[in-house]
C-alpha cells in the first residue's frame, strides 16, 4: 500500500479534494473511530494513564505508526489541516506516506508548516515552533510502558501504576548514572504527568521533554502494537524524573545548525563521507527553513541598509 | 533482652487456617511474636511451613483467621502521611500511643500492605533470585527500597549501599556488579542487605541457608545472628534444618501435617521433645 502510493501519487494529487471512493472518511469505520475516541476521552480525563483499546489492523505494518494513525483517523475532520513529521522532517518516507494516506482517504488539506496545522502527527519529535491551543499533537508510540525495562510482567506494571509504586523507575536512572556517570538516556526519557502517572513520552529526544510541560496543545499518544492510548491535556504539569544531585538537563551542541545557524534547535548529526566529516543540521526541517528564510530576509534588508548608508556617507 | 519483656507482641496470629479445597495447608495456628524475638518454624516438606509464613507476611490470604501487626509508634508521622495519600484511613484496630497502631495485615488495602512489606517488614526468600533484581547492579538492589520510600539523592544512596555491603561482608568493589555474577552465598547476603536497608522491625526468612554449602552456611548464620542482635530484629524463620533453628531461634514451633504439634523454647523442644513427631525429627539428625 505504502509503496503503491508512490506510483499513484500523481493520481492522488489530481483528486486532492475528493477522498478515495469505496473507503470511509479517514479509512477507519465509524464505530472503530468512536471506540478510539471513547478511549481518548478517558485518557484525557486521567492524564498519563494508559487506556487499553481494541486496536484495528491498518494497511501497514506495526512500527510504521499504526497507533498514531488510528488516533489521527479518529479525530480528523474535513476542516482540519494535517502535518506529519518523522524525526522532525516532513520529507522522510514515513511522513510522506502517512500524509498521502490521509490526503487520499480524507481529502483534507495538508501542510508542512507547523503554525498552519491543526493536527500534527509526529514520530520522535515535538516541533520547534511553540504549539497553540488550537492544535493537537499525535504521537506514534512503540513502547507505551516506561516500567517494562525492569518489570516484564504486564500484570505487575499495572499494579505498580495503580499503587503509585515508582521506586523502580529511579532504579533505572540509578543504573544509568552508575554506568555512565551521568543520566545517559537521551530519548524516551520517563516523565511524571500531573504529579501522578509515570509515562513514556515516546522516543522523543529528552531535549523535547520540557516542551511537554504546560503545553497549550492537546497531546495524544497511540501505540498500535501494544494497543494503548494515553494523553497529556493542555496546560498539564510534566516533570522529567531525576535525582537531587543529578538534575534533569537537555542536550546541547557546541556548534550551530550548519544550514540555518540556529543555536536553539535540536540538531541531527549527518555523516558526509568515509573520512569522518560530519555536519549538524536541525532535525525540524520546517523550523530550519523558516529560520533560513528569516535570516535571508534580514540579510537582504541589512545589505540594502548598508549600501544606502554607505551612499549617504559618500 | 529487655525487649523480650515488652508486654505487647509485635505480631499476633489467631486461628490462622488455609485450605486448598479439601486439602489443608495449615490450620488453627495461634502465635505471638515479641519485638526482638526469633521464632523458628520447623517441620518436614509439605507440613505447611511456607503456607504459614506467607500468611503471616500478608502475601497469602488465609481462609480464616487474623494476622495482627503492631506498627512502629515512631512512624506515626508516616502513618498520617500514608492515610492522607491513599485515603484508606479506616484501618481496623485500636490506637495506643505507646504501643503503636495494631493492624490486620489481611484487611489492609493492597497498597498499604505492599508499602508495609517494603518498609517495616522484610522477606528473605530461599532462592535469592526471587528476592533480587538479577539484571540491575548490587547498589541499585540495595537502594531500591530507599528509592521506593522517596530517596532521590544518588550520593546518599551510594553511601548507604556501600555501608550495607560492608555490613553483610561483601566487597565494596562489587557494588556495580549484577547479582547474576555473584556466588549463591553472596547473593543471599545481598538479599539480606536489600531487606534490612530500611531498618525493618520484623523479617520473614524462608530457609535462608537452603542450597548453600556448609562453610558458607556457617558464615551466613553468624552474619544473621549478629545483625539480628545489633538491630533488635524480630525474625520468623522457616527451616527444615534443626541445626539452623537451634543456632538462631529463641523459640520453636514444630509443624506436622498442617498443625502445630509442639512449641516452646528452642533448647527445651530439641532436648526434651514431647510429641512423637518431634522425637522422630530430633532423632533423625545425623550424630557426628
Amino acid at each position: 500500500m505504502i509503496l503503491q502510493q508512490d506510483a499513484t501519487a500523481s493520481v492522488a494529487q489530481e483528486t486532492e479534494t475528493a477522498p478515495l471512493a469505496g473507503y470511509n472518511f479517514a479509512y477507519l469505520d465509524e464505530s472503530s473511530k468512536r471506540m478510539v475516541r471513547r478511549g481518548l476521552l478517558k485518557a484525557v480525563a486521567i492524564p498519563g494513564y494508559q487506556v487499553p483499546f481494541a486496536g484495528r489492523e491498518m494497511p501497514m505494518p506495526c512500527g510504521w505508526g499504526t497507533g498514531g494513525i488510528q488516533v489521527t483517523a479518529s479525530i480528523i475532520g474535513p476542516d482540519d489541516v494535517l502535518k506529519v513529521i518523522d524525526q522532525g522532517s516532513d520529507e522522510t518516507t514515513n511522513a510522506v506516506s502517512i500524509r498521502s494516506f490521509f490526503k487520499r482517504t480524507t481529502g483534507v488539506a495538508t501542510t508542512t508548516h507547523t503554525k498552519d496545522a491543526s493536527i500534527i502527527q509526529t514520530r520522535h519529535r515535538i516541533p520547534e515552533e511553540p504549539l497553540t491551543e488550537a492544535q493537537i499533537l499525535v504521537y506514534q508510540v512503540p513502547l507505551p510502558e516506561p516500567l517494562r525495562w525492569l518489570e516484564p510482567s504486564e500484570q505487575e506494571t499495572r499494579m505498580l501504576h495503580a499503587l503509585e509504586e515508582y521506586g523502580l523507575m529511579n532504579v533505572k536512572i540509578y543504573e544509568d548514572i552508575m554506568r555512565h556517570g551521568t543520566i545517559a538516556m537521551s530519548f524516551d526519557y520517563p516523565v511524571r504527568v500531573a504529579g501522578r502517572y509515570i509515562t513514556a513520552p515516546s522516543p522523543i529526544p529528552r531535549f523535547d521533554n520540557p516542551k511537554m510541560h504546560q503545553n497549550p496543545a492537546l497531546q495524544l499518544f497511540g501505540a498500535g502494537r501494544e494497543k494503548r492510548l494515553y494523553a497529556i491535556p493542555p496546560y498539564t504539569d510534566v516533570k522529567s524524573l531525576d535525582f537531587e544531585d543529578y538534575p534533569f538537563t537537555v542536550q546541547h551542541w557546541d556548534e550551530p545548525c550548519a544550514l540555518c545557524g540556529s543555536t536553539t534547535s535540536y540538531l541531527d548529526e549527518v555523516v558526509l563521507d568515509d573520512k569522518g566529516t560530519r555536519m549538524f543540521v536541525c532535525s525540524d526541517s520546517d523550523a530550519c527553513q523558516a529560520t533560513l528564510a528569516r535570516k535571508q530576509a534580514a540579510q537582504e534588508t541589512h545589505n540594502q541598509g548598508t549600501t544606502s548608508s554607505n551612499g549617504c556617507e559618500a | 533482652m529487655n525487649m523480650l519483656n515488652s508486654s505487647t507482641p509485635l505480631l499476633k496470629a489467631r486461628n490462622l487456617t488455609k485450605r486448598y479445597g479439601e486439602h489443608i495447608g495449615c490450620q488453627n495456628v495461634n502465635l505471638d511474636l515479641w519485638p526482638g524475638e526469633v521464632l523458628g518454624i520447623v517441620g518436614e516438606s509439605g507440613s505447611g511451613k511456607s503456607t504459614l509464613l506467607n500468611m503471616l507476611s500478608g502475601r497469602l490470604t488465609p481462609t480464616c483467621g487474623q494476622v495482627l501487626y503492631r506498627r512502629d509508634p515512631s512512624s506515626q508521622l508516616l502513618n498520617a502521611h500514608h492515610t492522607q495519600t491513599t485515603e484508606t484511613g479506616n484501618e481496623t484496630g485500636t490506637h495506643d500511643p505507646d504501643a503503636g497502631l495494631e493492624i490486620d495485615l489481611h484487611t489492609l488495602s493492597e497498597g498499604e500492605r505492599r508499602r508495609l512489606l517494603r518498609t517495616e517488614l522484610g522477606f528473605v526468600h530461599q532462592n535469592p533470585r526471587d528476592g533480587l533484581r538479577m539484571r540491575v547492579s548490587a547498589g541499585a538492589n540495595i537502594g531500591e527500597r530507599l528509592m521506593a520510600r522517596g530517596d532521590r539523592h544518588y550520593g546518599h544512596l551510594r553511601t548507604t549501599a556501600l555501608e550495607w555491603l560492608d555490613k553483610v561482608e561483601l566487597s565494596q568493589a562489587r557494588i556495580d556488579d549484577a547479582p547474576a555474577s555473584y556466588s549463591g552465598g553472596m547473593q543471599q547476603r545481598l538479599q539480606i542487605a536489600r531487606n534490612l536497608v530500611t531498618s525493618p522491625r520484623l523479617v520473614y526468612m524462608d530457609e535462608p541457608t537452603g542450597g548453600l554449602d556448609v562453610s558458607v552456611q556457617a558464615r551466613l548464620l553468624d552474619l544473621i545472628r549478629r545483625l539480628v542482635r545489633d538491630m533488635g530484629l524480630a525474625v520468623i524463620l522457616v527451616t527444615h534444618d534443626l541445626a539452623v533453628a537451634r543456632l538462631l531461634s529463641h523459640r520453636l514451633m514444630v509443624m506436622y501435617h498442617g498443625n502445630v504439634v509442639e512449641e516452646g523454647l528452642t533448647d527445651q523442644v530439641l532436648d526434651d521433645p514431647h510429641h512423637a513427631y518431634t522425637q522422630l525429627l530430633v532423632s533423625s539428625i545425623l550424630q557426628g
